[in-house]
C-alpha cells in the first residue's frame, strides 16, 4: 500500500514511540552519569509517568483511540492493517505502562539492578508488549512477540553471576524458543490455508465471530493447537507452565513481578485478538478448541492452586498462584461475550497491581533477609506494620475479598460465565478461589502471628518502593469499590469492539 | 434536599475509625480504645435514632416490602449490570442494626484491656462492625454481599492474632473456608436467578419502581416482587438458603461455629455469636425465603427437621461439656436452631419469634461470653471442673450469668419468653397448613405439632446444663490459695454487665419495645410465603415425588447443556 503516513498512522504509535525515545535517554543517562544508577530507575518511573499521561491524554481529549464497533474496522487499521487502534489497545497499553513504572520504583533498591540495560530492556519488553495488544497480523504479532520474549529472557538472567538467575534465564529462553517456533508452525499453516496474514482478512474466511454453520476443518484446529501452544507458554496455563515457578523463582524478584503479570497480559491480549477474531475458525460453544481451552482452564486452576499450597519458598508459591490466576481470566474468554473478555480485561488490569504490590513486599523483604523463603515472612507485622498491611492487601486481592479489587474482579467473571449458562463452570472456579484462600490466609497467619527470630530489626522502605507499593494498594481497593464501575465499563467498551451490537 | 445519611454512616464509619486507627503512631496505640469506642457510641446513637423513628412510622400491615423501607439511599455504583448502593432499613433490619450497635459497643467495652498490638485489633474490629452492620442495611443484593464477606475476613484475622492459643490457627481457618463456602454457593445461586430475572418480574412493578431497562438488577425490592416458576424455585432455593444458613450454624453444617467461639477473644465471641450467626439467619431470610417464597413452601418441611436435630442436638452436646466457651457454643447452636425453626413455621407468629429470638440470643450470648471472658482473663482456665465458688470473689458475674441462664431457658419475664413462645406457637399452628405432601411426601399438618413438642424438650435441657454451669461455676467452696490473679472486675466491666441485662429484662417485661417493629418486618415475607401456600394448596397433589425427580433432572440437564 502507498498510503501517506497520516497523523493518525503517528497517534496510533504515539506511546511506542515514546517508549523508543525514553529507551534511548535511559542508555545517554547511565553511561554519563555512571555513578548515579539508582537514579535511572527512577527516570524510567517519571518517564513511563509521562507517558501514561499522554496515552490518557490523547484519549481523554482527542478521543484517540475512538470508541470502536466491529464494523469500522476500516478506520482503525494503521500501518498497512497491522496495528489496530482501538480502546483494547489502550487498556493493555495502560496495564503495561503501569508494570513498567511499579516495577522501576520497586527495583530502585535492589543493588544488583543498578545498571542502565537493566531498565533498557524493561522498557525494551514494554514496547513489545504494548506492540502485541495492538497488533491484528500474524507477521507483526510475531514480531513484537520476538521483541516482548527477547527482552524478558535477558531479564530472567539479569544477575549473570547468580546461578539461578542465568538458569532461569536459560530454561525460559529455550521453552520460550521452542513455544513460539510451535506456535509460528501453526501460523504458517493458517497462511498456507487462507492466504492471509491479516488476523480479520483470516477471519473472514474462516466464517467470523458467532457463525455456527459449517464444518470444522481439521487442518484448522491443528494449526489452532499449534498456535495455542505458543500463546499457553506466555500465559504459564497447564500444561504449558512447566517453566513458571523455576523461571519466577530464579529470575531478580522485580523481573519476577514482571514477567508475571506484564507479560502474562501481553499474552492474553493476543489470546483474545486471535480467538475472537474467529481467525482459528468459527467460535462458538462446543466446538473443539473452545473445549479444549475449558478444560485447560479448569485444570490450570486445579493445578495452580493445589501445588500452591505445598511451597514453602514465597516466590514459587506466588508463581503457582498466578497459574491459578491465569485460569480465571481464560474463564472469561471462554464465555465468549463482551461481558466476558471486558471481565477479563478488568481481571488483568487489577491482577497487574496486585501482584506487583505481593512481590514489592517479597523484594522488600529480601533485601533484609538475602532469600525468599516462607520463614523470612514470619513476625512481618512486627518488623514492618506498613509492609504487613500492603501484602495482607494484595493477598486479599488475589484471594478475592472485599474491599479490594480481587473480589469485585472475581464476580465479573463469574457472573459472565453464569449468563451463558456455565454455572457449574463458575462453582468450579470458585471452589479453587477457597482452596487458594487457605494459602493466602496462611501467609496471612506468617505475617501476623508467627514469631521471628530478627523480630527487633526493622525493614527499611525506601520512598521510591513506598511510594510504589502506597498506590498500588490504593488502586486495588480503589477498583474494589469506587472505580469498580467506571473501570468495568470502560473495560467492557474496550471489549464491545469484538462483538457486534 | 438531601437527607442525612443515617444508614451509610452506621454502616461506614467503623470503616473510616479502623483507617485512623492504623494511622496512629505506634506508640499512641492507647488511643485506639478511645477512637474505637467513639465510633461504636456514635453507632448506638445513631441506631437507636433508626430504631425509634421506624418504630414511629410503622407501615401498615400489607405494604409491600419496598415500601416499608426507610432512609433509603441510592447511588450508582456499576449501573450498567444493574449493581447499586442502595441502603435502607425494615422493621427487623432496624431491629438488628441496634443490636449489633449495642453488641459491638459492648465489645469494645470488654476488651478495654487488650495490650497486644491494640491498634490493629480495634481496627479490625471496626471492620468486622462495619461489615455486619452493612449486611443489615444493604438493599442491594451485591452490597449484601460486598459487606457479608467484608465482614467473614476480619473474624479470621482476629481469632488467629488474639484468639485462645491452642485452637487457634485450626478454628479460624475452619470458620472462614465454611463461611466463605457457604455464601459463594448463595452467590451462585444468586447469579443463576439474576439472569432470569427480568422474565419473571411482574410487567408494572408494584411499588413504583421503574421498569428495568435491558438489563437485570441486583436491586432487593424488584427481586422481592418477582415470581419465579416454581421448577426454577425448587432447585435454587435450597443453595440460595443454606449458604447462609450455614453462617447461622443450621445443623449439618453447623460444625465451625463452637469451635469458632472457643478460639476467638472475648470480644470477638460476642459480636460472633451474638451478631454474626443472625447475620446469617436474616441473610437467609432476605434472599433466600423472600425471594422463592414457593421454594421454601416446598422445602421447609425438610429443613424444619434440621433444625429440630440443631435445636436437640445442640442442647445434648452442651450438656456434656466441661468447657464453658464450649458449653455456650453449642448452646449457641441449640438457640440458632430455634431462629430457623421460626422460619420454617412459615407464619406470623413464627417468624416474629425468630426475630425477637435473634435479638434475644444475641444479648444473651454476649453477656455470656462476657461473663466467661471476665473469670478466664482472672482464672486463666474456663474448665468448670477446676472452677468454683467464682460468686465469692466475683459476684457481679454470677449475677448476670444467672440473668442469661434464665433467658436462655426461656423463663418468663425475660426476653427468651417472649421469644421462644412464639416459636413453638408458630410451629404448633403450622400443623394447620395442609400443602399435601410437598417434599418426599412431608405434609407439614402431619408432624409440625410433634416438632413443636419434642422442640420444647430442649428447654429443659438447656436447664438443666445452665443450672449444672451455675452449680460448678458459681457456688461450693472458694479456694482463695487457688487462684493468684483474682483481681476485682473495672467498673467497665460492671457497667457493660447492667446494660445487657437491663435490656434482657426490659424486652422480657415490656415486649411492645420490640414486637411490633419486628412484626412489621416480617409481615411482607409472611405475606409473600401465604401467597405461595395457596398456591401449593390450589395445586392440590404436587407431591408426585417421581414426577418431581424427573423436573429436576430434567431442568438440571438443561442447564448443564449450556445455553
Amino acid at each position: 500500500m502507498s498510503t501517506p503516513i497520516t497523523t493518525s498512522w503517528v497517534l496510533a504509535l504515539a506511546p511506542e514511540i515514546s517508549l523508543v525515545v525514553l529507551l534511548v535517554l535511559v542508555l545517554i543517562y547511565s553511561r554519563v552519569w555512571q555513578d548515579e544508577q539508582r537514579r535511572v530507575g527512577l527516570l524510567t518511573a517519571w518517564g513511563g509517568l509521562a507517558i501514561l499521561g499522554i496515552t490518557f491524554g490523547l484519549w481523554y481529549f482527542f478521543n484517540e483511540p475512538a470508541h470502536l464497533q466491529p464494523t469500522d474496522l476500516a478506520d482503525s487499521l494503521f500501518w498497512g492493517g497491522m496495528i489496530r487502534h482501538d480502546l483494547m489497545t489502550l487498556v493493555f497499553r495502560v496495564m503495561f505502562l503501569s508494570a513498567l513504572i511499579l516495577v522501576s520504583l520497586i527495583s530502585v533498591d535492589v543493588k544488583a539492578l543498578h545498571q542502565g540495560e537493566y531498565y533498557a530492556m524493561l522498557i525494551m519488553a514494554t514496547i513489545g508488549f504494548s506492540l502485541m495488544a495492538a497488533s491484528v497480523d500474524l507477521i507483526m504479532i510475531y514480531v513484537a512477540l520476538e521483541t516482548a520474549s527477547v527482552s524478558s529472557y535477558i531479564l530472567a538472567g539479569f544477575l549473570a553471576s547468580n546461578k539461578r538467575s542465568t538458569e532461569a534465564g536459560m530454561k525460559y529462553f529455550v521453552y520460550g524458543a521452542f513455544a513460539t517456533s510451535v506456535m509460528l508452525y501453526g501460523m504458517s499453516w493458517l497462511y498456507g490455508l487462507t492466504g492471509h496474514t491479516n488476523l480479520y482478512a483470516i477471519g473472514d474466511m474462516l466464517g467470523g465471530v458467532g457463525a455456527t454453520s459449517g464444518g470444522e476443518v481439521t487442518v484448522i484446529l491443528l494449526a489452532a493447537v499449534m498456535i495455542i501452544v505458543g500463546f499457553g507458554f506466555k500465559i504459564s496455563i497447564v500444561p504449558f507452565h512447566f517453566w513458571a515457578p523455576d523461571v519466577y523463582e530464579g529470575a531478580p524478584t522485580a523481573v519476577t513481578a514482571f514477567i508475571s503479570t506484564a507479560s502474562k497480559a501481553a499474552g492474553f491480549a493476543v489470546v483474545l485478538r486471535v480467538f475472537l477474531t474467529g481467525s482459528l475458525g468459527q467460535v462458538y460453544f462446543g466446538n473443539s478448541w473452545w473445549s479444549l481451552l475449558v478444560v485447560m482452564s479448569i485444570v490450570t486452576m486445579v493445578l495452580g492452586n493445589f501445588a500452591a499450597i505445598y511451597q514453602t519458598n514465597i516466590k514459587r508459591m506466588l508463581a503457582y498462584s498466578s497459574i491459578a490466576q491465569a485460569g480465571y481470566v481464560l474463564m472469561g474468554l471462554i464465555v465468549l461475550t463482551a461481558d466476558g473478555a471486558g471481565a477479563a480485561m478488568f481481571y488483568l488490569l487489577m491482577y497487574v497491581f496486585t501482584n506487583i504490590a505481593a512481590f514489592g513486599v517479597v523484594i522488600l523483604i529480601s533485601n533484609v533477609t538475602h532469600s525468599d523463603e516462607m520463614t523470612d515472612l514470619y513476625g512481618l507485622n512486627k518488623r514492618s506494620p506498613n509492609l504487613a498491611l500492603v501484602m495482607l492487601f494484595a493477598l486479599l486481592s488475589l484471594g478475592g475479598i472485599p474491599p479490594t479489587a480481587g473480589f469485585i474482579a472475581k464476580f465479573f467473571i463469574f457472573k459472565a460465565a453464569v449468563d451463558v449458562g456455565l454455572w457449574w463452570l463458575a462453582m468450579i472456579g470458585i471452589l479453587n478461589a477457597f482452596v487458594a484462600l487457605y494459602y493466602y490466609l496462611n501467609v496471612v497467619k506468617y505475617m501476623y502471628l508467627y514469631p521471628s527470630a530478627e523480630e527487633a530489626q526493622p525493614i527499611p522502605v525506601s520512598r521510591a518502593a513506598l511510594v510504589g507499593l502506597g498506590v498500588s494498594t490504593v488502586i486495588i481497593i480503589l477498583l474494589g469499590t469506587f472505580f469498580a464501575g467506571p473501570a468495568y465499563e470502560w473495560t467492557l467498551m474496550a471489549a464491545e469492539s469484538f462483538f457486534a451490537g | 434536599m438531601v437527607e442525612f445519611p443515617f444508614l451509610s454512616i452506621i454502616a461506614l464509619s467503623p470503616i473510616v475509625t479502623a483507617a485512623i486507627i492504623l494511622m496512629l503512631p505506634k506508640e499512641r496505640g492507647e488511643n485506639a480504645r478511645m477512637l474505637g469506642l467513639a465510633a461504636m457510641i456514635l453507632g448506638l446513637v445513631l441506631s437507636a435514632y433508626v430504631y425509634y423513628a421506624y418504630y414511629q412510622n410503622l407501615p401498615t400491615p400489607g405494604t409491600r416490602w419496598a415500601d416499608t423501607l426507610l432512609f433509603v439511599e441510592e447511588y450508582a455504583w456499576v449501573p450498567s449490570i444493574g449493581i447499586n448502593y442502595i441502603l435502607g432499613v425494615d422493621g427487623l433490619s432496624a431491629t438488628l442494626v441496634l443490636l449489633t450497635a449495642i453488641v459491638g459497643l459492648g465489645g469494645v467495652l470488654i476488651s478495654w484491656s487488650v495490650s497486644d498490638r491494640p491498634r490493629e485489633f480495634y481496627a479490625f474490629f471496626m471492620l468486622l462492625v462495619a461489615g455486619v452492620q452493612g449486611v443489615f442495611v444493604a438493599v442491594d443484593g451485591f452490597l449484601l454481599f460486598f459487606f457479608y464477606e467484608l465482614a467473614v475476613l476480619p473474624m479470621y484475622v482476629m481469632i488467629v492474632i488474639w484468639g485462645w492459643k491452642e485452637r487457634r490457627e485450626y478454628a479460624s481457618m475452619k470458620l472462614t473456608l465454611y463461611l466463605l463456602i457457604g455464601s459463594f454457593v448463595s452467590f451462585i445461586a444468586f447469579l443463576v436467578l439474576y439472569f432470569q430475572l427480568p422474565s419473571y418480574l411482574p410487567d408494572v412493578i408494584p411499588g413504583g419502581l421503574p421498569a428495568l431497562e435491558g438489563h437485570s438488577t441486583f436491586d432487593l425490592r424488584y427481586w422481592a416482587e418477582a415470581n419465579f416458576p416454581i421448577a426454577i424455585q425448587q432447585i435454587w432455593f435450597m443453595p440460595l438458603f443454606l449458604g447462609f444458613a450455614v453462617l447461622a450454624g443450621i445443623w449439618p453444617l453447623h460444625n465451625w461455629s463452637p469451635d469458632g467461639h472457643v478460639a476467638a477473644p472475648t470480644a470477638v465471641s460476642m459480636i460472633h455469636a451474638g451478631v454474626l450467626m443472625k447475620l446469617g439467619a436474616y441473610a437467609s431470610m432476605r434472599v433466600g425465603i423472600q425471594i422463592l417464597p414457593e421454594g421454601t413452601v416446598y422445602w421447609m418441611p425438610f429443613i424444619i427437621l434440621l433444625t429440630l436435630v440443631n435445636v436437640l442436638y445442640g442442647s445434648l452436646i452442651a450438656m456434656r461439656q466441661r468447657d464453658m466457651k464450649y458449653l455456650i457454643g453449642y448452646s449457641s447452636v441449640s438457640h440458632m436452631g430455634l431462629v430457623s425453626m421460626g422460619f420454617a413455621a412459615m407464619n406470623v407468629e413464627g417468624l416474629t419469634g425468630a426475630g425477637i429470638q435473634m435479638v434475644s440470643h444475641g444479648i444473651m450470648t454476649a453477656l455470656f461470653f462476657a461473663v466467661v471472658g471476665m473469670i478466664y482473663d482472672r482464672a486463666h482456665t474456663r474448665n468448670m471442673d477446676e472452677l468454683g465458688g467464682m460468686a465469692k470473689a466475683l459476684p457481679w458475674t454470677v449475677v448476670a450469668f444467672i440473668i442469661g441462664g434464665l433467658v436462655s431457658m426461656g423463663m418468663p419475664g425475660l426476653s427468651g419468653f417472649v421469644a421462644e413462645f412464639p416459636i413453638f406457637l408458630g410451629v404448633w399452628r403450622g400443623g394447620a397448613m395442609n400443602l399435601g405432601g410437598t417434599f418426599l411426601g412431608l405434609n407439614p399438618a402431619s408432624f409440625y405439632p410433634t416438632v413443636a413438642l419434642l422442640a420444647v424438650l430442649a428447654i429443659v435441657i438447656t436447664a438443666a446444663y445452665v443450672l449444672r454451669a451455675i452449680n460448678d461455676v458459681f457456688l461450693g467452696d472458694y479456694e482463695a490459695s487457688k487462684w493468684h490473679d483474682m483481681k476485682p472486675l473495672l467498673a467497665i466491666d460492671k457497667f457493660t454487665l447492667i446494660f445487657f441485662c437491663v435490656i434482657l429484662v426490659l424486652i422480657g417485661i415490656f415486649p411492645a419495645v420490640i414486637e411490633p417493629i419486628v412484626r412489621a418486618g416480617i409481615l411482607p415475607v409472611v405475606e409473600r410465603l401465604d401467597t405461595a401456600q395457596l398456591a401449593f394448596a390450589a395445586d392440590g397433589e404436587t407431591g408426585n415425588v417421581l414426577k418431581e425427580l424427573e423436573t429436576a433432572v430434567l431442568y438440571l440437564r438443561n442447564w448443564l447443556g449450556g445455553t
